[in-house]
């Protein structure tokens, strides 16, 4: 043991030059990813920054005046879209992790569900488009509607919602759930009380996150036949709709300029509203965060 | 008041049903007369096919502080949560032989754990405060639990039994979190005392605290007893020699011997007792 500094040949140098060269390497494979982000919003910006105005979003959208044509119905589009899909995902999506995860038996089916669950988060979205045309624009009639878009779009960040609680649930300690229970405290109560309000911060992120990647959907909306000219805002869910990147789909469409102009436009207001909407994510999470230390 | 280590199964005197069918226990009645408090009889927990507590009959008496201890792994913690079943969380759990709330058995089909544990209450291992107001930790117990006097009045004398009123009084609302790991520990045991139980189950209350904070809740258990039934899981056994009344010597699943506390450290009747009370092992 007394020689023992000469029993290790610690190839220091080779290995901080390993270290140094991957450390490279991950460096510029991340710088590739915000480039190309920079690229995109500074090209968007210069081609729609002119285009943007309080007019582009109040006006109705047109085809033939593109110096008078807004964003209007799109963005409200959206808007009930999203409204719908708050309604519907979060007491189904929050409720379905609660029962998976709090009251639900460790069986053979309870397993499937959760392995299916799972699954459903990486189907395609065009397929959801395809199962709401079937159940909600033919078979429960409710036609080319805001209401079939918004309840398509709910299956579709369902899934997601699903696990995003279902991981905030499971992140609150037992210890807590064992003090309450051994106060007398039946399952509900417990879960009501004690667990629900711990996780609230990880599943509002969780919702937020997945909402945002549903203002960006097209391809099913797209499938409910919601790529139609439209420049009425819903007045109710029944009623016809658009939605932002349907409209500017539409204009990338047409031959002059102008319209592609406006189409960058569009863009910088949904980066815009998807950008606002994870920093209201974040900000919750930073929220949560402070309250755990005071 | 002495203490046996019951090997033939007792009468039960107070269930005049069929000889299968186990009473309903009826915890809402008022405490019977009898110094013991709660018995097992035969009592096996398995976790799967692992027998961490074999065939142990013991008494809990009233107004007692009674100790259990025994080296890690001898089934202490198991036992303790076998009476107020804290133990029905553990996944694959099976319990066999009784256990007794004043003659009533724990476990059968109609006891109602949630009305047991309003009347057993537990301090944990490690202090498990509820993220909120000291205020609201104290008072969630009594609320779901339809306490119908007044509120702040239990908080302030739950918080003044267990020694932490003077420290908290002024900041009632704020978060219990911001308290010390010795704090939090007095809250819990305010937390479960504003229930007004009758006894008392702590699972090492004092392994996460400084020697200060231990030496409070120690005292704190002293001054508990008389009021409730304490029963202490511990594997300090300076602590269970300075506050238990009696000692119940655990290995490996087993009871070895249970008894008065003084003859346990001075007399212990098993040589294995005498080992791990010397230090020899465990």
């Amino acid at each position: 043991m007394t020689q023992s500094a000469n029993m290790f040949n610690t190839r220091l140098p080779r290995r901080r030059l390993v270290a140094g060269l991957f450390a490279g390497m991950f460096l510029a494979i991340t710088l590739i990813g915000v480039a190309v982000l920079a690229i995109l919003i500074v090209s968007v910006a210069g081609e729609g920054w002119s285009s943007l105005s309080v007019k582009f979003l109040t006006n109705p959208p047109s085809r033939l005046w593109p110096e008078n044509a807004g964003l209007n119905s799109a963005l409200f589009g959206t808007l009930w879209l999203t409204g719908i899909t708050i309604v519907v995902s979060i007491p189904v999506g929050v409720g379905g992790a609660v029962y998976l995860e709090e009251f639900a038996r460790d069986n053979r089916l309870t397993r499937l569900i959760r392995i299916n669950i799972a699954n459903l988060a990486g189907v395609p979205s065009v397929v959801y488009g395809i199962l709401g045309l079937a159940v909600f624009v033919r078979w429960l009639n409710f036609d080319r509607s805001v209401l079939s878009g918004g309840l398509t779009l709910s299956l579709l960040v369902l899934p997601v919602v699903i696990i995003a609680s279902r991981e905030a649930l499971a992140g609150v300690p037992p210890s807590i759930r064992h003090a309450a229970y051994a106060l007398g405290a039946t399952k509900w109560q417990t879960v009501r009380a004690h667990v629900l309000p711990a996780a609230l911060p990880g599943i509002i992120t969780g919702v937020i996150l997945a909402l945002s990647r549903a203002v960006g959907e097209t391809a099913p909306l797209i499938m409910l036949g919601g790529l139609t000219f439209c420049t009425a805002v819903p007045d109710g869910p029944l009623s016809d709709f658009t939605a932002m990147p349907i409209q500017i789909y539409n204009w990338l469409d047409e031959p002059q300029p102008e319209f592609h102009h406006l189409a960058a436009a569009g863009i910088i207001v949904m980066l815009g509203l998807l950008l606002s909407m994870n920093a209201l994510a974040i900000g919750i999470r930073a929220w949560k965060q402070r309250r755990r230390l005071s | 008041m002495t203490l046996m280590k019951e090997t033939p199964p007792p009468k039960q005197t107070n269930t005049p049903t069929a000889p299968h069918a186990r009473p309903a226990a009826d915890f809402s009645d008022a405490p019977a007369a009898s110094d013991v408090v709660i018995r097992t009889d035969r009592l096996t927990v398995r976790y799967g096919t692992f027998e961490a507590v074999k065939r142990v009959s013991m008494s809990v008496l009233a107004n007692q502080v009674t100790a259990i201890i025994g080296p890690s792994g001898c089934g202490k913690s198991t036992l303790l949560r076998t009476m107020n079943r804290m133990n029905d969380f553990v996944p694959g759990v099976s319990v066999d032989g009784r256990a007794l709330f004043h003659g009533d058995d724990l476990y059968a089909s109609g006891a109602d754990p949630v009305a047991l544990r309003r009347r057993i209450g537990m301090v944990f291992q490690k202090p498990n405060p509820f993220p909120k107001s000291i205020y609201r930790n104290i008072a969630w117990g009594p609320k779901i639990n339809g306490y119908r006097g007044n509120m702040d009045e239990l908080v302030e004398h739950a918080l003044k039994q267990s020694a932490l009123w003077d420290e908290v009084k002024d900041k009632l609302h704020n978060s219990a979190l911001a308290l010390s790991g010795g704090q939090q520990q007095r809250l819990c045991i305010a937390r479960a005392i504003a229930l007004q139980p009758e006894v008392l189950l702590m699972d090492e209350p004092c392994s996460a605290l400084d020697p200060i904070a231990t030496a409070r809740i120690e005292d704190l258990i002293d001054e508990l007893k008389s009021r409730f039934t304490v029963v202490l899981v511990t594997h300090n056994m300076q602590q269970a020699a300075r506050v238990s009344g009696v000692t119940a010597f655990m290995y490996m699943g087993e009871l070895i011997e249970v008894g008065d506390t003084n003859m346990m450290f001075t007399k212990p009747g098993n040589p294995k007792t005498q080992d791990y009370i010397t230090g020899r092992f465990g």
